[in-house]
């Protein structure tokens, strides 16, 4: 069995009733082109795992869950050989969510990108950290929360990374203003 | 060597080492807890050159963003290039010209070597040996003045184009690759007797530093870093793009975790990427080095998109969130050296100071990049 299907299956623990979509059709993009304010995309995406196309998006499996499943689910990777890439932020700012997406990878040549995505509220955006799992968490989650302001609980040493130490301003928040 | 002392607490003090401090190769600082000489604690403070790289990214136009590429990485600028170029194409289907590949592949990996040549110089330098930068630079200026002649430029590249490049490369570009290549193979035996087989060399860097298979893991090193740990993953071969699957090249491997391997994968690997650029310009096909079919305007469709590729540090990799307009809605950059850089907190704890900073040399720092 591939590293990918054996991945989906750990995964799908998180999502018990729901089956697997494949490669959803993708979203009608001349409708949102036009009149962005009103386009049905914003609803937000229900959580759910997801078999991309790897030739068209560049990785295989599109995990959303929720934020109380963040931890369990980084061990199961940790323990399939994945390896953290990066972490970071989306401000869906019509949705009123924000976004944080975490990317593992694999030294292998089975080879499995997996982005695993939480929603949170924008006004109380707080995540369980990760570094108890993978160490190297602990510099992409204390720039998440200097770019994106969100909170990570637990985090030994949250303090600004790249902005200054004593920066109270969130840059990549699509209302910042400079 | 490296004997397990007992640190105490109670009678340390804080070093700082940089921001300007030569063995930090740029604007970075460590906050060394020290015992006498040996590290208690450290802790590596990032961000002063820091200069918002993913936020100009959604202010400009996808092309507009293409030159920022060069102020990441100045040391591989082209491999960022390609990165970039990668993710967009993906995005919205464009396709590249086998020419462009064939010369995409070609610069990046000259560019390669250009990259280890300053990191040998300035390796050795930190270890003390003033003599093979000389070399070094003297041997980089041959690619340097190669590159120039087609990029116009010599350091902070931005030749690729949305499916292909700026311009094709000329003649005079060939033969002087082709003699340069003559030229690398002697001096990389000039530099492993020179260097490599240095006893003072050797006697720094064998068994110092160690990081295994399992910090690289919990951190995310990659590149050169990772394979001096024993990990046989180079992003060309496990997850192969543009036209490296037609290449017959190796990825050095060695086991032994400390500073000495990840020395010796850099020098194995300029010799592969000559392997590389002599096959390129053996195939190199004829054609054009533009698609005839571009979208002028570049609007990718809605969606995420993903592109990962190795450059001389490691896997530099783009997450670009597109919502269908000219301008990207996030790009995230994961820069190959923020990863590796990290574990050195951890790994440098019970070292001498001296021993340290020759490990933080082998771990091929670019500050630029890290703080992007």
């Amino acid at each position: 069995m591939s590293i990918q299907e054996t991945t989906r299956q750990a995964l799908s623990e998180f999502f018990p009733e729901k089956p697997v979509t494949i490669d959803p059709v993708p979203e009608p993009e001349s409708e949102e082109a036009e009149d962005g304010k009103k386009k049905q995309k914003d609803t937000p995406r229900e959580n759910g795992i997801i078999v991309q196309d790897y030739s068209m998006k560049g990785f295989h499996l599109d995990a959303q869950i929720n934020p109380d499943q963040l931890v369990r689910a980084a061990e199961i990777l940790f323990k399939l050989g994945y390896y953290i890439e990066s972490i970071t932020g989306v401000d869906w700012i019509k949705e009123g969510q924000l976004e944080a997406v975490y990317d593992f990878s694999r030294y292998d040549f089975d080879l499995c990108r997996v982005a695993v995505r939480v929603r949170i509220p924008r006004d109380n955006p707080i995540l369980p950290t990760l570094t108890g799992v993978y160490t190297g968490a602990n510099w992409h989650e204390r720039e998440t929360h200097e770019f994106f302001g969100i909170q990570f609980d637990g985090h030994p040493h949250l303090i600004p990374l790249l902005l200054p130490e004593d920066a109270d301003f969130h840059p990549l928040l699509k209302d910042f203003k400079a | 060597m490296n004997q397990p002392i007992e640190l105490q607490k109670d009678e340390t003090f804080v070093l700082n080492v940089g921001p300007q401090h030569p063995a930090t190769h740029g604007v970075l600082r460590v906050k060394m807890t020290m015992d006498g000489e040996y590290i208690y604690d450290a802790e590596t403070v990032l961000g002063y050159i820091h200069r918002m790289h993913e936020k100009m990214a959604e202010n400009r136009t996808y092309p507009q963003y293409m030159p920022n590429m060069g102020r990441l990485d100045y040391l591989s600028a082209m491999a960022f290039n390609h990165g970039y170029a990668l993710v967009v194409e993906r995005a919205c289907a464009i396709e590249v010209p086998e020419r462009a590949e064939y010369i995409r592949v070609l610069t990046v990996e000259l560019n390669r070597i250009s990259s280890h040549l300053v990191w040998l110089g300035a390796f050795v330098m930190d270890l003390g040996g003033f003599t093979p930068l000389m070399y070094c630079f003297d041997d980089r200026e041959q690619i340097l003045d190669l590159l120039e002649s087609v990029t116009g430029s010599r350091l902070t590249y931005c030749y690729f184009r949305f499916g292909g490049l700026y311009n094709d490369i000329d003649d005079d570009f060939i033969t002087g690759t082709r003699a340069f290549i003559t030229r690398m193979r002697k001096e990389l035996k000039m530099y492993a007797k020179l260097v490599t087989g240095n006893i003072i060399l050797q006697k720094r860097l064998i068994g110092h530093g160690p990081i295994d298979k399992d910090m690289c893991q919990r951190y995310g090193a990659t590149g050169p870093v990772a394979r001096g740990s024993g990990i046989n993953y180079d992003v060309r071969k496990n997850e192969p793009y543009s036209v490296y699957p037609e290449f017959d090249f190796d990825i050095p491997v060695y086991d032994e975790c400390d500073s000495f391997a990840r020395y010796m994968v850099r020098m194995d690997e300029m010799e592969q990427s000559l392997r590389i650029i002599e096959q390129a310009l053996d195939k190199l096909p004829d054609g054009p080095v533009n698609p005839k079919k571009k979208p002028k305007i570049i609007k990718p469709p809605a969606g995420d998109y993903y592109a990962a590729v190795e450059t001389a540090r490691g896997n530099f990799g783009i997450r670009m969130v597109s919502d269908g307009t000219k301008n990207a809605y996030r790009l995230k950059l994961r820069s190959p050296t923020y990863s590796n850089m990290h574990l050195f907190d951890e790994a440098c704890r019970g070292m001498l100071i001296s021993d340290a900073l020759a490990f933080m040399g082998s771990l091929d720092l670019v500050i630029p990049e890290m703080d992007r």
